[in-house]
């Protein structure tokens, strides 16, 4: 069942009396989420991914084409908030995200907005402060922790609200790669026991591969998407456009380049040691 | 070889006499050579952000000394800014710091406050832009029109062109696609390879920090717990995971590869390492066309 449809969207950030030439920063994008989906977006630095990801929640509108999130039109502003509860947003600098002097108020911040009832705010609160590891930080404040404290910090205060999908722009940037693994199997765990529809912003390639489908921007535009077995196998075209694959595919690919016969490439470590494994038996 | 810099113990600790007590480093001691390249990597809140502030004088240790050249940074306390030119920094997120009108003056403003001038001036501030992949063009602009990606490069350009002794950076790759990491990095190396300048890089990418450096410093609670050459740090996987960290993927493979009996040495790092002593064994196999 399809949950957010994306149709042939256009946005600039310029205005009509800015003297530069017109940009655009979507460049006509169609593409649609199923519920329950979890979807990975790369491509190269200002190819619009962040443009597009504000779209999902109405935190941008289109200046063309349309943005429909379970039923509802984004541009219609008597849903802009049925819409903010069903999609919440991480957004990819978490300094731009923290509001309050306090970390647990930072996350009750989303259900409090919401009208949720205090008892439970409390629950939500100090079960999303667990999931990302920082209940310890709760009465700390959020300008004192370091990178990657406070981008667990924003993770939290979107998994408070219990939206329907969570969209994350680059939530792991900052972060360790425990921490990162950490991050991926909380949403991985979302999407799989709760139905949580997830889209990932990521510049980690081993990250992507984790995702039903990858999703490839160029320039504003879709350049390709399917399966990670699909898109990772295109190494040459990932590259051209800026991109990489997970070290396990590269040396897949690089011993296939030297001849060696590999009917397959794999995307993660524990495929790739099979493979070679039992080809050296 | 002669050591550059020297920590003799030092610690910080944030909110000294607050209830909000927090101790972010505590007692590093370690040495650092001429023309040394070296990782540093630790869990998010291990304190590297905040050792290496103290190397440059931006914040003093609450104890503990810090020696450059064998002598203590804040031996006179009003030179500590001489210290900053000779130490360079590049901040986790540089980008929020550019604030002059110009790309150019935004590189020129940390060598003109160290006393460059004139041609001097202009060919250290061409030299850095060209290293860090400025483009000619964008000098005149302003830095605010440029993307994320092209505003790091201005503010590792604007240190760069300080001409330090030593270079520090702090997370220079986070948030950049994997061909602008790439890139950037591979500058660095040239950079370090050309002038023989130590650097510091703090990273969470081990597969970066596997290429790069000759010797990594692991942090673990505001504590160092290794400071070793790079092959011999990655060689501990179990002790790493441990601490929140990771071995490169490569690493793993070749690894668990070894364990189950493939005659592949230890201390493979990079894949090109990896394809090297992978081929002749697979072509031994029969397993090429
Ligand atoms: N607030 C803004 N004002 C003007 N232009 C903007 C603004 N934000 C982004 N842009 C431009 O729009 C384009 C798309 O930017 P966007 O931030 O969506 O890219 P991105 O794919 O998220 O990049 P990154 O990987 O660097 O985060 C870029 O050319 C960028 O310079
Ligand atoms: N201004 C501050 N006031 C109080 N505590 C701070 C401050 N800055 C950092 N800390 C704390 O000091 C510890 C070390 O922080 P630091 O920023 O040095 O870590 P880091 O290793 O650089 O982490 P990251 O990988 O997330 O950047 C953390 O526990 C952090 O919460
Ligand atoms: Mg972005
Ligand atoms: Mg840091």
């Amino acid at each position: 069942m399809n949950f957010i449809s994306i149709q042939d969207l256009y946005f600039s950030y310029a205005d009509e009396t800015d003297p530069q030439p017109h940009v655009n920063a979507v460049d006509g994008v169609s593409l649609t989420i199923d519920k329950g989906e979890f979807v990975a977006v790369i491509g190269h630095n200002g190819c619009g991914k962040s443009t597009l990801a504000k779209h999902l929640n109405a935190m941008l509108l289109p200046d063309s084409g349309k943005v429909i999130v379970d039923g509802d039109d984004t541009s219609d502003e008597t849903k802009t908030w049925d819409i903010r509860e069903r999609v919440g947003l991480v957004l990819q600098n978490p300094d731009n995200q923290l509001v309050a002097g306090i970390v647990e108020e930072d996350v009750a911040f989303g259900p409090e907005n919401l009208g949720v009832e205090p008892g439970e705010i409390r629950r939500r609160v100090d079960e999303a402060l667990k999931a990302v590891d920082m209940y310890e930080y709760r009465e700390h404040a959020p300008h004192k922790l370091s990178g990657g404290q406070k981008q667990r910090v924003a993770i939290a205060g979107v998994l408070a609200i219990q939206p329907q999908c969570i969209v994350l722009d680059e939530p792991t940037a900052m972060l360790d790669p425990n921490g990162r693994d950490e991050v991926m199997n909380t949403l991985l765990k979302l999407n799989r026991e709760r139905g949580i529809t997830v889209v990932l912003i990521t510049h980690y390639m081993d990250e992507a591969v984790k995702a039903d489908r990858v999703v490839v921007m160029d320039s504003g535009r879709i350049l390709t998407h399917g399966t990670p077995e699909e898109v990772f196998s295109q190494v040459e075209l990932l590259k051209k456009h800026r991109l990489d694959v997970p070290q396990a595919a590269e040396l897949a690919y690089r011993l296939r380049g030297c001849g060696v016969k590999l009917d397959k490439i794999p995307l993660e470590a524990d495929e790739c040691i099979k493979m070679l494994g039992e080809a050296m038996k | 070889m002669s050591c550059v810099l020297e920590l003799q113990n030092i610690g910080f600790t944030y909110g000294l006499g607050t209830p909000f007590e927090k101790r972010a480093v505590d007692g590093v001691s370690l040495k650092i050579e001429k023309g040394e390249f070296i990782g540093v990597i630790g869990h998010t809140g291990s304190g590297k952000s905040t050792l290496v502030q103290m190397l440059n004088g931006l914040i003093r240790p609450t104890d503990g000394r810090v020696l450059l050249d064998g002598r203590d940074i804040w031996e006179q306390p009003k030179k500590i800014r001489d210290v900053r030119f000779r130490v360079g920094m590049v901040f986790q997120y540089p980008e929020y710091q550019l604030f002059e009108e110009t790309v150019y003056k935004d590189i020129a403003f940390g060598a003109v406050n160290k006393g460059l001038e004139g041609e001097a001036l202009d060919k250290a501030v061409r030299d850095a832009a060209a290293f860090t992949g400025v483009k000619e063009s964008h000098l005149e602009k302003s830095p605010f029109d440029l993307s994320g990606g092209e505003k790091r490069r201005v503010a590792i350009a604007g240190v760069i062109a300080m001409d330090p002794d030593v270079l520090v950076l702090d997370e220079p790759t986070a948030g950049l696609d994997p061909m602008g990491r790439e890139i950037l990095l591979s500058q660095i190396v040239n950079y370090h390879k050309q002038r023989g300048t130590t650097v510091l890089l703090v990273s969470h990418t081990m597969e970066d920090i596997a290429r790069v450096a000759d010797r990594i410093l692991v942090m673990n609670h505001g504590c160092p717990e290794m400071f070793e050459a790079t092959k011999k740090v990655f060689a501990q996987g179990e002790k790493l995971r441990e601490m929140g960290l990771r071995v490169p993927q490569i690493t793993t493979i070749t690894e668990t590869l070894r364990q189950r009996g493939v005659n592949v040495p230890d201390g493979v790092l990079t894949v090109d390492e990896a394809v090297d002593v992978l081929l002749p064994l697979l072509k031994k196999e029969g397993r090429t066309w």
